[in-house]
């Protein structure tokens, strides 16, 4: 990564509203800022939706991100959570097919050791349930593609939201 | 209560909003409105003959009057006609509310007969932008898009008006207030903050004001001009921020950036503190960034939180509008001993002042002359190009003499249309435009409009049958190799490989005023000029337009080069 650039996160009240969604991507888009995930669902509120947005960026664009966001009428309110102490996870499946009974006893070996969830199974196939940080879901991404060869990944993004009492991210 | 249709609110908002003018262009999706519309005297209506200059001629009105510019098209074509015009306006932060006609509800995705997804297609151009979905949210929206063109730092607002959700019945009542979560533009300013900035300011050696274009838009020239004369600190301005102080004034140093003055230049790249007030530092003004002002501790007051610290990096950030905190500098700034740095920038001034090269028949700067000695009182407006750097650099403005022009986006064809706008809004107010021969061709059509709408605007065209400010970064970069940028050129000059031109330059501009029913007057030597400008005077209920032949050859001189620092000027060459 170049000097100073780091992964950052956002937290975005937004009106509920048709176009919001793109109008937030299109400002990232347009300027050429990174949008490494974005989540978004309506929250207590239905007028409103909250967003969770991923970015890699240097400290100027990441306040030139703030202020651009903060400065849109459809957006209530910006929480960088760059300093705070929340609580956050990222739901991912993978699907491996086309394994032998010795590859199906080492991915439940694995869904232990990290524990995930084995929530389907198949004759020669097997899917996992990971909820945890998306670093975490790097490394076992990386894990599982060095160890078999037909996987499926998808994942949901990060979702955040500020602790109560941990005093750990 | 009656209900009423969303056509006749529309009608309704408008004048609640106090609007006198609407720009409009007519079709299938907005005919209901334009039916309304005949049903009423309080809006003049004005029949432009393109969407692009009705929004250029919306925004000019906006700009010279303070209110906001409203434009009415249709969907489609009619839309997407008006994209260049509302990025215009939002550069230069220019309050607007254009409404666009939208195809029925349910016709919407369909690829139907002009639809266009115009708020999606103006999302990065707009301040704000709407479709309305709901007969019940009319009232709200129009009422909001207009105070949030207006608010905070003004600029375009789009609100799409599908032809069904216009035709329902519904309430008839237009909201009076306006309460937007999302949108609560800070304008008073942090006086800590700002009284930590007159502290930087007073202990400074080379103190230095920058004003930008925020500075007039906020209409705070008089009492920056106070200010300015109360301290001592000299000025020095963007294109947009000319005139926030009277040209000729003595602390007046001049523009800075490309085509600045080396006195304003030398000033930016040697002050100890840049105090600017209402500009984005544009690539245009700073040339390379990290040699900008590079001594300076940089004060930086302007309404856009984002405009802070983006391209330069500020050391006293203050968040407000422009009027609001030199009002208030007004009450604490002291009288600053700046004798020795006032000499300094007077020795630049000397060595090399503003100039050009005397030309044997007429040089652009007896035309500007001219101008400066015939008009007390006048708005001018130009076109993009050579011409507009020479207006920017010689034009003298007084709190009498306004100067406007697209100036971030750079839009040729602005002028005539702008010109339109101005006089519309300023009926007793001599209105002059300055534009290339490139530029007036751009927008040529408007010649109906202003002619139909009786407008005694002077249009002063500097022919030299060039589109001259590219074909200089030719002559400076590229060889002289003037590619595309020979109006005269065309099959012959093909056939002959460049040898050979046609002789007459295409159009004949005076007869083309002829045909429009304008005036037209051809200059050639210097000796006509003033007599053309008397003439024009006289000519109260129609267009002029004046063509100066003008050496192809001209340049604006100082140039910084592409990439270069404020000190790397090309004086002549």
């Amino acid at each position: 990564m170049e000097k100073g650039m780091k992964k950052r996160w956002i937290s975005l009240y937004v009106e509920n509203q048709v176009g919001v969604l793109s109008k937030i991507s299109g400002l990232f888009a347009g300027k050429s800022y990174n949008l490494d995930s974005l989540t978004v669902g309506t929250t207590e509120d239905p007028t409103v939706s909250r967003m969770t947005i991923a970015t890699v960026s240097d400290d100027e664009t990441f306040e030139q991100i703030k202020k651009q966001l903060n400065r849109m009428v459809e957006v209530i309110k910006v929480i960088d959570f760059t300093d705070i102490f929340i609580r956050m996870k990222e739901i991912l499946y993978i699907k491996v097919k086309k394994c032998t009974p010795a590859d199906k006893v080492e991915l439940f070996q694995i869904a232990e050791t990290f524990k995930a969830r084995v929530i389907d199974y198949g004759k020669d196939s097997l899917l996992l349930e990971f909820v945890q940080t998306a670093t975490k879901n790097d490394a076992v991404i990386k894990l599982i593609k060095e160890e078999f060869k037909t996987i499926e990944v998808v994942r949901g993004g990060s979702v955040g939201i500020e602790s109560i009492s941990m005093m750990e991210r | 209560m009656k209900q009423i249709t969303g056509n006749k609110l529309f009608v309704k908002a408008l004048k609640e909003e106090g609007v006198e003018v609407l720009f409009g262009y007519p079709g299938a999706t907005t005919i209901d409105i334009s039916d309304e519309l005949y049903k009423q005297n309080n809006i003049d209506i004005v029949l432009p003959r393109h969407e692009q200059a009705l929004v250029h001629e919306a925004d000019a009105y906006a700009r010279t009057t303070g209110k906001v510019g409203v434009c009415l098209v249709t969907s489609g074509p009619g839309a997407t006609n008006v994209v260049t015009g509302l990025a215009t306006a939002n550069y230069d932060s220019v309050p607007l509310v254009c409404f666009t006609g939208q195809v029925a509800r349910y016709l919407i995705g369909n690829d139907a007969f002009q639809e266009v997804d115009i708020v999606g297609i103006t999302r990065s151009i707009t301040k704000y932008g709407v479709t309305v979905r709901r007969r019940e949210d009319l009232g709200r929206i129009i009422k909001e898009a207009f105070y949030i063109a207006r608010t905070g730092r003004p600029g375009p607002v789009l609100v799409d008006l599908p032809k069904d959700v216009m035709g329902e019945l519904g309430s008839p009542e237009y909201p009076k207030t306006v309460n937007i979560r999302g949108y609560k533009p800070n304008t008073s300013v942090h006086i800590g903050q700002l009284k930590k900035a007159i502290k930087v300011l007073e202990k400074a050696k080379r103190p230095l004001f920058l004003a930008g274009g925020g500075v007039n838009i906020s209409r705070a020239g008089e009492i920056f001009t106070q200010v300015v004369e109360k301290t001592q600190v000299p000025v020095v301005t963007t294109v947009m921020g000319r005139g926030a102080i009277p040209t000729d004034h003595p602390l007046f140093v001049g523009n800075l950036g490309m085509h600045g003055a080396y006195a304003a230049n030398m000033a930016v790249s040697n002050c100890d503190v840049l105090f600017s007030i209402g500009t984005r530092f544009n690539d245009r003004i700073t040339g390379k960034l990290h040699a900008f002002a590079p001594d300076a501790k940089i004060i930086h007051i302007d309404i856009d939180t984002a405009s802070i610290s983006r391209n330069i990096q500020v050391d006293i950030p203050i968040v407000a509008d422009a009027k609001e905190a030199i009002t208030k500098m007004a009450e604490y700034v002291t009288g600053q001993n700046t004798q020795k740095w006032l000499e300094q920038i007077q020795g630049w001034k000397e060595a090399h002042p503003l100039t050009m090269k005397d030309r044997k028949l007429m040089s652009p700067l007896d035309i500007i002359g001219e101008i400066n000695r015939q008009f007390d009182e006048a708005i001018l407006v130009t076109d993009v190009g050579q011409h507009q750097m020479l207006v920017a650099q010689y034009a003298e403005l007084t709190p009498k003499k306004h100067l406007i022009m697209s100036g971030g986006l750079g839009t040729m064809g602005y002028g005539l249309p702008g010109a339109i706008g101005a006089k519309i809004g300023n009926p007793d107010v001599p209105v002059i435009a300055i534009s290339g021969d490139g530029g007036m061709q751009m927008n040529i059509q408007e010649m109906a409009t202003a002619v139909l709408e009786e407008l005694p605007v002077i249009l002063c065209i500097f022919n030299n049958e060039y589109l001259g400010m590219v074909r200089q970064w030719q002559k400076l970069f590229y060889g002289k190799r003037y590619s595309m940028t020979n109006l005269k050129a065309g099959a012959l000059s093909r056939r002959t490989n460049g040898e050979e031109f046609p002789s007459e330059y295409v159009p004949d501009f005076v007869k083309l005023a002829e045909s429009y029913g304008a005036k037209g007057i051809r200059v050639m030597n210097r000796e006509e000029i003033a007599p053309a400008f008397e003439e024009a005077k006289k000519n109260t209920k129609a267009p002029t337009i004046i063509e100066f032949i003008i050496d192809p050859e001209e340049m604006v001189y100082p140039m910084i080069k592409p990439g270069g620092t404020l000190e790397d000027m090309i004086m002549d060459c």
